[in-house]
């Protein structure tokens, strides 16, 4: 079976005046479905670039990225935006919410966007936001919840399309880490009912929750390997973090 | 297309909770557009108020009706050279009367002022109109008690006189006029008939202080016998009038012994040249009018533009927020040419609020309405300005790199 991802080569360069800065440099990675990820490596090693390149959020400067087959780096901008509406959800470390929208209206964006009607759109929303524990909070404004609540939103959020990827780049970063566990708690559940999630952390606490850690260092993967001692998720991590 | 309700839908959502965020800031901006609205449905109420106006007293003077007179109306030639003109004389209007197979009716008619008494009352400076019976059809006017004078007692020069409605109400204000004895200047006439009311030709001279007498008599008792008078001549229909007034230049060409060579030396006027004056002015006041409004809405506009500009680069993380989900350019273009739509329209309605009461202030002096094609045209003007002003603020937003936009602080 070909993975769901693919990147041979993968080169981000950025210009900075005379200088030329690799954030990427020739990046080789498989992704089966399913599996579940964690990207490891100090600051500036180009997590964050990687992250958004597998999320379309970018383009490669040079590579090949096969995305379920298709190739998304000729992709322009349009198709791009649609690749993210309806194949990837995304989840940051600022939680990236809409500051003046409730948390329904949060998690219905990506649906809005991706015209799907009104009654539908609410079914699916309220759903999501059931699934990460918030059901009670739906009309809350993002000020309104605590942080752990507030990545909760933006996890509903990138689930509510039933995208074939969760990517979350530093998830538990903005943190403390008894909330941090209470999340990756729910990517654990989330992966185990067949979703494939991407994460970058350089916890080693954090990473211990995927199958599989690649580590970056200077823009190259510079170890991928499997993980032996899989942390498991603990009994209470669907209580309101 | 239900995709692109939804978008205007969530675009229209944003933009309230953008202004309602920033009322103050979204008020003044505004203000540029307030003031074209304003400017724009005044000018439009005003130019109604006009219009009905002069449809009402233009209608006096009868669209079907030629006036032959030494004096064109609106202008135009030089006056020295019409000044010179022979009159106009009681022979053209015999001839016109006998010849014009063309006219329902031909009158002619001349003036002049006098006071006139019944008993102790006396109206002063009233018009005379020297006339004939013709005058009822070529005048158009009703009348309310009595009877013109009939083409025997225009003939025979009777002292019989038909007197309009503000002369009737002075000096009968409890009595039946008609049969009563009135002094006309210095010469005793017989009340036949009392005009109805008929208001004023564009509030110039009223048509109710005046009474009329049969012209042969007129030029007995009042005026010289050189006088100069006009010549209504009332055409057979509406479709004929272009045609009698052919038929009219050709006879008094003739009685006036022109050669074919030379120039009318009179005028034949008709509704139709106060029609194109009146909308030559309304030309001017609408030029003047639009330009204010062009001038504000372009400033409105410029406002407009640079808030949307701020308001791109304040929420260029919210853009860099929608892009990362997957809103597409063409969603980010939209909302933003909503929300600024959203804001001019607001604008407009502001507008509207303003200029609504002011149009009841112009209503008192000139009677007129805020024409509802104007309010219609308001809005659909704000909504323009709006999307026009948001465009490249509305463009940049949509090419925002959505890395760079997550990015910014
Ligand atoms: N827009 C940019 N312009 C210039 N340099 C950039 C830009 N984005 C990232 N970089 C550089 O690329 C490298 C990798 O960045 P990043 O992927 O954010 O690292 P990480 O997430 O691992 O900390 C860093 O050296 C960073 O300075
Ligand atoms: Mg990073």
């Amino acid at each position: 079976m070909s993975p769901m991802i693919r990147l041979s080569n993968i080169k981000k360069m950025y210009q900075m005046g005379d200088e030329e800065v690799h954030a990427l440099s020739g990046v080789d990675i498989e992704i089966q479905k399913n599996e579940y990820v964690a990207i490891m490596g100090p600051s500036g090693s180009g997590k964050s670039t990687l992250m958004n390149v597998i999320g379309c959020l970018d383009t490669p400067t040079s590579g090949l990225y096969e995305l379920n087959g298709t190739n998304v780096s000729e992709m322009n901008d349009n198709q791009l935006a649609k690749i993210r509406n309806k194949e990837i959800g995304f989840v940051f470390q600022t939680f990236n919410l809409l500051a003046r929208s409730n948390v329904l209206h949060n998690v219905e964006l990506p649906l809005i966007y991706g015209g799907v009607g009104s009654a539908d759109r609410k079914r699916q929303a309220n759903g999501a936001i059931e699934r990460v524990g918030l059901g009670d909070r739906a009309h809350h404004k993002p000020n309104e919840l605590s942080g752990g609540q507030r990545q909760r939103v933006a996890i509903a959020r990138a689930l509510v399309t039933n995208p074939s990827i969760l990517l979350a780049d530093e998830p538990t970063g903005n943190l403390d880490s008894k909330t941090g566990e209470e999340i990756m708690g729910l990517f654990d559940i989330l992966h185990s009912e067949g979703n494939t999630i991407i994460l970058v952390t350089h916890e080693e606490d954090i990473a211990a929750h995927a199958h599989r850690i690649v580590r970056i260092r200077d823009g190259k993967v510079e170890h991928d390997e499997k993980v032996k001692n899989r942390k498991i998720a603990r009994a209470h991590t669907t209580t309101t973090a | 297309m239900r995709s692109f309700f939804n978008e205007v839908k969530e675009g229209l959502l944003i933009s309230f909770q953008a202004i309602r965020a920033n009322k103050m800031r979204s008020a003044l901006t505004t203000l540029g557009i307030v003031i074209g609205i304003v400017s724009v449905t005044l000018m439009g109420t005003a130019i109604e108020g006009l219009d009905r106006a002069f449809t009402k007293s233009i209608a006096a003077i009868g669209a079907d009706v030629l006036y032959v007179q030494k004096w064109p109306w609106g202008g135009g030639q030089e006056w020295w050279l019409i000044r010179n003109r022979k009159d106009i004389r009681i022979k053209h209007a015999k001839d016109l009367e006998k010849q014009a197979t063309l006219a329902k009716a031909v009158a002619p008619a001349t003036g002049t002022r006098r006071k006139v008494k019944y008993e102790r009352k006396v109206v002063e400076d009233v018009v005379v109109v020297g006339t004939t019976e013709g005058f009822t059809e070529t005048s158009g006017a009703n009348i309310a008690f009595g009877r013109f004078f009939t083409s025997m007692e225009s003939d025979g020069g009777r002292p019989v006189t038909v007197i309009g409605s503000e002369v009737a109400t002075n000096l009968f204000p409890n009595e039946n006029p008609i049969g009563k004895s009135i002094k006309v200047g210095n010469y005793g006439y017989r009340v036949v008939g009392v005009f109805d009311r008929q208001g004023s030709i564009l509030g110039m001279e009223s048509l109710d202080n005046r009474v009329y007498v049969p012209i042969s008599r007129f030029f007995k008792e009042f005026a010289h016998a050189r006088q100069g008078i006009q010549v209504m001549v009332k055409a057979a229909s509406l479709e004929d009038v272009e045609n009698a007034k052919e038929e009219v230049r050709g006879i008094m060409r003739k009685s006036r012994g022109l050669k074919p060579k030379e120039a009318d030396d009179f005028a034949i006027n008709q509704q139709e040249i106060l029609v194109q004056t009146f909308n030559s002015i309304g030309v001017v006041i609408a030029g003047v009018g639009l330009f204010i409004t062009g001038l504000a809405l372009f400033v409105g506009g410029i406002g407009i533009m640079n808030i949307m500009f701020v308001s791109v680069t304040e929420r260029t993380r919210e853009i860099g927020i929608r892009k990362a989900i997957g809103a597409p350019r063409r969603t980010i273009l939209l909302q933003f040419l909503v929300e600024s739509a959203a804001l001019c329209l607001l604008g407009g309605v502001i507008g509207l609020a303003i200029a609504f009461p002011l149009s009841l202030i112009i209503d008192q002096v000139l009677p007129t309405a805020m024409p509802l094609s104007v309010v219609g045209i308001a809005l659909l003007v704000s909504v323009f300005v709006g999307v026009v002003s948001g465009f490249l603020p509305a463009f940049r937003a949509s090419r925002l790199d959505p890395v760079d936009a997550l990015r910014y602080e």
